[in-house]
């Protein structure tokens, strides 16, 4: 009798509405359009697959950016770079990011994207300057409408909100991209920045590129949610994970994101899975946190001879231009080495120069100061 | 116009700010609609629109690390923030980036940003709500840190806040908000680096800023009926801190007390302390002294007043100032 009230109940019960969170979850499955071995996958119904020339250049500055990475490992063991948080094995992410974007987006990157910030054209010696040593942030932000490379955690992701927000404000289309890690999904400015980007519709594309470790501490002592794609749509922001070693891929998936952005949507949220095939920096042992048959998993993944095995198998790249390609890497290296053989100079007054647009009359004296301190020196070195 | 209060000045500066430059920009929580719990933003939305004089959601971090972003992409950006322990969620965006963007690209990007914080006690509120957190500020190189005492600076300050190419931390007393004065307005007073002289004397110097002027103003009118004729000068602007005019004064004065809430122990009475006796040690006839909030947490409403700096702990710190040459056994024999 109750079994057959209650069937009768749930029977007369009105459909479920649609599921209001559905529009922002991503994919079960992370996107990709080529498999590992290069091979393409059939076509995906909302990621079409990126020009062919665009993936000829995608690879082009991969194999720069690769290039860059490794001379810039080696300067630190030279000495010339006081520590380099390496991206190797994060090329598809780091360069595909850059190719989404027009030249008039700004970019907010972390210390891992040097590689990103030379595939956007930055001089690569102004890129390394804050890991010399000889300034905090070497190139022109305002002019390559880029970020300094942020060292806290994700207190870029509340900037990029409020730049894109500013822009769209001002009447300008301008996207703002913020790359960053998981680990800093797990820090208060990245859930307040994304939260103050959807509320305020603002055009923002948050990248993550989920390397597996933060430092030494893996993916699932940051969260236990299935993925961090999941972390958008308590914000009511679309979202979408992306197979990160699959350039085609990546670059498709933030081509949308950008797009979605730049007509008025509000703020993406794409995270990349991908991984850190060196240590944290240089400085790091990672041997102490992850074994090596772990790491040889993710060779077999490479992103850069995926994306070589499927340009060459469509006919869109062969030995010649591959040759031409290693060749400019290389140009660009040794012009990198001779570049950053010398030490730069520094001036210890320019110290007071960049407080306050005036300094204050207590840094006036204190630059007084260290003058006849370098005066004296000066007096007794001679 | 008599009956003038800072909290309407405050709200003028905002309103004609933003009437003279369309980068301005006001946000924070519940400076909509409703006009801010002090109501300092009172009627701004509805007269420039919602998209000048905005709410946010309710996170300090991101409202800072917002004016941030905005402030480069070329706005000006006036923040609130509710009160003066609120404002701790945003001290990484303070610390790391309002006050070093300039720094840290070599003035490509600046962050030309005035974050409003309603600040200080005596007025009762229950506690992380009467924070005097103005040390944390100006030990930051790349802020200023600016407090008005009177309705006139008020108004001229936070105009001079609003114009500034640096990011200004402007803490507004809450107990002065509503205190009536004569003032006329637009008032334009002295600029940011520049301590006053709000009442001169001859005996000694009371230093003081934002709510504890009045308590200073109030020690020298009662120090005159005892026969002392103090000196008081509000600091205003504590980044950039006027050291001209205070040693100046204590030159002329020979004695030295710094009033504030905050409590005492590497408070800016302690550097003000400092800078004075380093600047005046041969004009001293006694040492620097200073009545500060006691070194403990923000007392409960009931017990405040105990805390703050009084007109009675004021004269009775002048009257240790050695005014007979004879040393004071409390600090001699300490240690």
């Amino acid at each position: 009798m109750t079994t057959t009230s209650r069937a009768v109940r749930r029977k007369s019960r009105p459909a479920a509405p649609p599921d209001p969170a559905r529009p922002f979850l991503p994919t079960t499955e992370q996107i990709r359009l080529l498999d590992p071995a290069g091979t393409p996958l059939p076509a995906h119904p909302d990621y079409p697959a990126p020009p062919v020339e665009t993936l000829v250049e995608l690879y082009r500055r991969m194999v720069l950016g690769r290039r860059f990475d490794l001379q810039a490992t080696a300067l630190t063991k030279q000495g010339r770079l006081a520590v380099y948080p390496s991206a190797r094995g994060q090329e598809a992410c780091q360069v595909g990011a850059i190719l989404a974007l027009r030249d008039e987006d700004w970019v907010f990157p972390t210390y891992r994207e040097s590689m990103a910030l030379t595939a956007r054209g930055i001089d690569p010696v102004e890129v390394l300057t804050l890991l010399r040593g000889d300034w905090h942030c070497g190139y022109d932000p305002a002019v390559r409408r880029t970020a300094p490379q942020c060292t806290p955690l994700a207190t870029q992701c509340v900037h990029a909100a409020g730049l894109a927000y500013g822009e769209a404000y001002q009447g300008r289309d301008t996207v703002a991209l913020a790359f960053l890690g998981d680990g800093a999904t797990s820090e208060g400015d990245f859930h307040e920045g994304v939260n103050f980007a959807a509320v305020f519709k603002a055009p923002v594309v948050y990248f993550i590129q989920n390397n597996e470790y933060a430092i030494s501490v893996p993916l699932s002592r940051q969260t236990a949610a299935p993925s961090l794609a999941y972390k958008g749509v308590g914000y009511g922001v679309p979202s979408e994970r992306v197979d990160g070693n699959d350039p085609a891929a990546v670059l498709a998936v933030l081509t949308r994101a950008v797009a979605h952005a730049r007509a008025g949507h509000g703020p993406f949220l794409v995270e990349a899975h991908t991984y850190r095939m060196e240590p944290h920096t240089n400085a790091d042992d990672a041997a102490r946190y992850r074994d090596a048959d772990e790491v040889a998993s993710w060779q077999d993944r490479d992103p850069v001879v995926r994306l070589e095995t499927y340009l060459r198998d469509r006919g869109a790249l062969d030995d010649t231009t591959v040759a031409r390609v290693a060749a400019q890497a290389e140009e660009y290296a040794a012009a990198l080495r001779e570049r950053m053989h010398d030490k730069p100079t520094v001036d210890p007054l320019t110290l007071f120069d960049h407080v306050y647009a005036e300094p204050t009359p207590q840094l006036v004296e204190q630059r007084e100061q260290v003058r006849a301190e370098l005066a004296a020196d000066q007096e007794g070195a001679g | 116009m008599a009956g003038m209060t800072m909290a309407k000045a405050l709200n003028a500066a905002l309103a004609d700010a933003m009437l003279d430059d369309d980068r301005v920009v006001v946000f924070g929580e519940d400076v909509g609609q409703l006009g801010g719990v002090f109501r300092i933003t009172d009627g701004l939305a509805a007269r420039f629109g919602d998209k000048r004089c905005f709410d946010t959601p309710l996170a300090e971090a991101g409202i800072v690390g917002f004016a941030v972003g905005l402030a480069m992409s070329g706005l000006r950006p006036v923040v609130e923030l509710q009160f003066d322990a609120f404002g701790y969620p945003a001290f990484e965006q303070i610390a790391s980036h309002v006050a070093k963007l300039r720094n840290r690209t070599r003035s490509a990007l600046t962050a030309p940003i005035v974050i409003r914080i309603p600040y200080a006690g005596g007025i009762g509120g229950v506690e992380h709500h009467c924070d005097s957190s103005e040390a944390y500020y100006a030990h930051t190189p790349g802020l200023k840190v600016v407090t008005p005492a009177t309705v006139a600076d008020a108004y001229s300050l936070l105009r001079s806040a609003i114009d500034d190419p640096d990011p200004v931390i402007f803490l507004e007393p809450k107990k002065l908000y509503f205190a009536s004065a004569e003032a006329q307005l637009p008032a334009r007073t002295e600029p940011f680096g520049r301590a006053v002289v709000r009442r001169p004397g001859t005996d000694a110097t009371l230093v003081a800023y934002g709510p504890a002027v009045p308590v200073a103003l109030a020690a020298a009118e009662a120090a005159q009926a005892e026969g002392r004729d103090l000196e008081v000068v509000d600091v205003r602007t504590i980044v950039p801190f006027d050291d001209s005019t205070i040693a100046a004064s204590v030159r002329k004065t020979g004695r030295c007390v710094v009033v504030h809430e905050a409590q005492g122990f590497a408070g800016v009475g302690a550097e003000i302390a400092a800078r004075v006796q380093e600047r005046c040690f041969h004009s001293l006839h006694a040492p620097v002294l200073r009545v500060a909030g006691l070194d403990i947490p923000y007392p409960a409403p009931m017990l405040e007043h105990t805390h703050l700096p009084s007109v009675d702990r004021v004269l009775d710190t002048v009257a240790r100032l050695q005014w007979d040459d004879q040393p004071d056994e409390r600090w001699v024999t300490v240690g």
